[in-house]
């Protein structure tokens, strides 16, 4: 009931989903990182307040959040196009993908940021610190196991993202059991694929938890 | 009189005229009115006052962490009130301050934790090294040097807040509640350690408190802050035998006479949350229990007509009476505690 020429199909797809994910990932911390501590460091009542900026930011962070990603994949494709010469194949993907997880990286950044003693922080100025001192000396490292925690989720949540990508032919697993599954019902397909989604996801899952965990050295 | 010379000395801090305006929702709250205050060199200077009265808000106007919002703050004859921000910093330097929550970074070790103000001011690795090491000796935890915050006890982790605050040599040790965390015999530790400071370095110290008990036991001078003002100040000497206002009797006098102090004296906190009813909850248990009740301290905030936030309340001496008003108050969904 398997088809043996599948298994480097497969094989092929996961490597695509690793790629996309863990490139989407990387890139969209590029952008998202700033954006979050931005986010936090510009609000009221924050270390360097930026009303402005921190309006802009929310706003652009919460339009970009609220569209859904099918619609934002396929409303990009020219933007795509522009960036990476094509919009089908693993590649393209990264676009959307980092377009879509960004700002959701800023908001997981800000909140882990937010949830580092404000007493510290009181500390650290009285002791002279410079908001660009606060930021790498005390919020980020402060933060630690929570932004790893962070980065858990936000893999796991793009990596569901790319499979979504399959639609337009965007490659990975996700694109198989698409194509193979959905397309040609091939039911064997479609459950191999979905569970090997579930292993992948459980994988980053656990091993960022237990990262996060030893890191911390609260307890 | 050894204390008519003390007033002699250089005021390392000064206080001019400070005015501290807090904007809330609706209008303003005046934290700190027309202050005054001079602080010579080599001081251990108590500000007590009473939950509110704005003691917190005064040593946070000496290193600017607030802003005043009129009246100027001179160190060493220096209006740093207007000076720049990055000049303020490096004035911060020679401030250290330390907190009743200690405020240590959880992911540092104690002996990172001492480095830190030395890696802000920028001084070199070999230095700050042998700086952390001197300063985890001065504060007797040596052995300390690689445990977390989370491996120390309370006192601990004040003296290493303590070594930290004096990394960079300060002038100036702000104290605010540093040992009301603390259990009694580790605060009159953590008391003998700042007095041995003050003696050996010379640093002088402001220290902020509640308690009667910490200004007796090492202050050379107080300031009694209520309602905002300066009550009163002086020699801790002259306060003391001499008290010239109201409050300044009330800080003192409940304190010399341990007999009265028991029960009558206990203190609860009542916590009001969204379950709490916004009527006027105390002024029924009033009328219900006959319950007389004292406010020590509260701040409430009424948003959508719930009241949020926390009352401290002394009740009548007559233990029933207080029995049966905590048990009106906690059907009323309001969370009772002690307090100490």
């Amino acid at each position: 009931m398997w088809d043996p020429t599948m298994t480097p199909l497969i094989i092929k797809g996961i490597f695509e989903t690793l790629y996309m994910t863990l490139a989407s990932t990387f890139l969209a911390y590029v952008l998202g990182i700033p954006m979050g501590i931005l986010l936090v460091t510009s609000e009221e009542g924050g270390i360097k307040p930026f009303k402005a900026l921190n309006l802009l930011l929310n706003i652009v962070v919460n339009i970009t959040r609220s569209i859904p990603f099918l619609i934002l994949l396929i409303a990009v494709i020219p933007f795509t196009r522009l960036i990476t010469g094509t919009s089908i194949g693993s590649t393209a993907t990264i676009v959307p993908l980092v377009l879509a997880a960004a700002p959701f990286i800023a908001r997981l950044v800000e909140s882990s940021l937010k949830e580092v003693d404000q007493g510290i922080v009181e500390a650290s100025l009285s002791m002279g610190a410079s908001p660009m001192q606060i930021v790498t000396k005390v919020l980020i490292p402060e933060a630690k196991p929570s932004l790893l925690m962070g980065a858990a989720i936000a893999v796991t949540t793009i990596l569901g993202y790319s499979a979504m990508a399959g639609i337009v032919g965007g490659g990975g697993l996700g694109d198989i059991a698409i194509r193979f599954g959905y397309y040609r019902y091939e039911t064997g397909v479609m459950i191999v694929t979905v569970v090997l989604l579930v292993i992948i996801v459980q994988f980053f899952q656990e091993v960022g938890m237990r990262i996060a965990q030893k890191s911390d050295k609260r307890k | 009189m050894e204390h008519i010379e003390k007033q002699e000395t250089q005021a390392i801090i000064e206080i001019k005229n400070l005015k501290k305006v807090f904007k809330v929702k609706d209008g303003q709250v005046n934290a700190l009115d027309d202050i005054n205050l001079k602080i010579g060199q080599g001081e251990i200077y108590g500000i007590i006052g009473m939950s509110g009265a704005g003691k917190s808000t005064l040593v946070r106007c000496i290193n600017l962490l607030e802003k005043p919002t009129s009246g100027q703050v001179f160190i060493d004859k220096k209006d740093i009130s207007a000076i720049e921000e990055k000049e303020l910093r490096t004035v911060r330097y020679s401030l250290g301050m330390i907190f009743q929550q200690f405020n240590l970074l959880s992911q540092r070790t104690a002996e990172q934790n001492i480095l830190f103000p030395l890696e802000i001011a920028g001084v070199d690795k070999e230095t700050a090294k042998k700086r952390t090491a001197e300063l985890l000796s001065l504060v007797g935890l040596a052995d300390k040097a690689k445990a977390y915050p989370s491996q120390l006890s309370g006192g601990q982790k004040q003296r290493i807040a303590i070594a930290r605050a004096l990394a960079n040599n300060p002038k100036i040790l702000l104290c605010d509640e540093a040992t009301s965390a603390l259990d009694p015999s580790t605060t009159k530790a953590i008391l003998k350690l700042l007095k041995e400071i003050n003696e050996k370095l010379g640093i002088t110290i402001v220290i902020i408190t509640h308690e009667m008990s910490v200004v007796e036991e090492i202050c050379t001078h107080v300031a009694i802050i209520d309602k905002s003002h300066i009550a009163e100040e002086g020699t801790v000497e002259e306060v003391f035998r001499n008290p010239q206002t109201e409050i300044a009797r009330k800080m003192i006098l409940p304190e010399r006479d341990d007999v009265q102090t028991d029960l009558a004296d206990q203190a609860y906190r009542l916590v009001f949350d969204e379950h709490s009813s916004s009527e006027a909850v105390i002024a029924k248990m009033v009328v219900e229990t006959k319950c007389l009740v004292n406010i020590l301290h509260a701040e409430l905030q009424n948003i959508e007509g719930v009241s949020y936030g926390q009352m401290v309340v002394q009740f009548g001496d007559d233990d029933r009476g207080r029995d049966k008003a905590i048990s009106y108050l906690k059907a009323n969904q309001i969370l009772v505690e002690e307090v100490k």
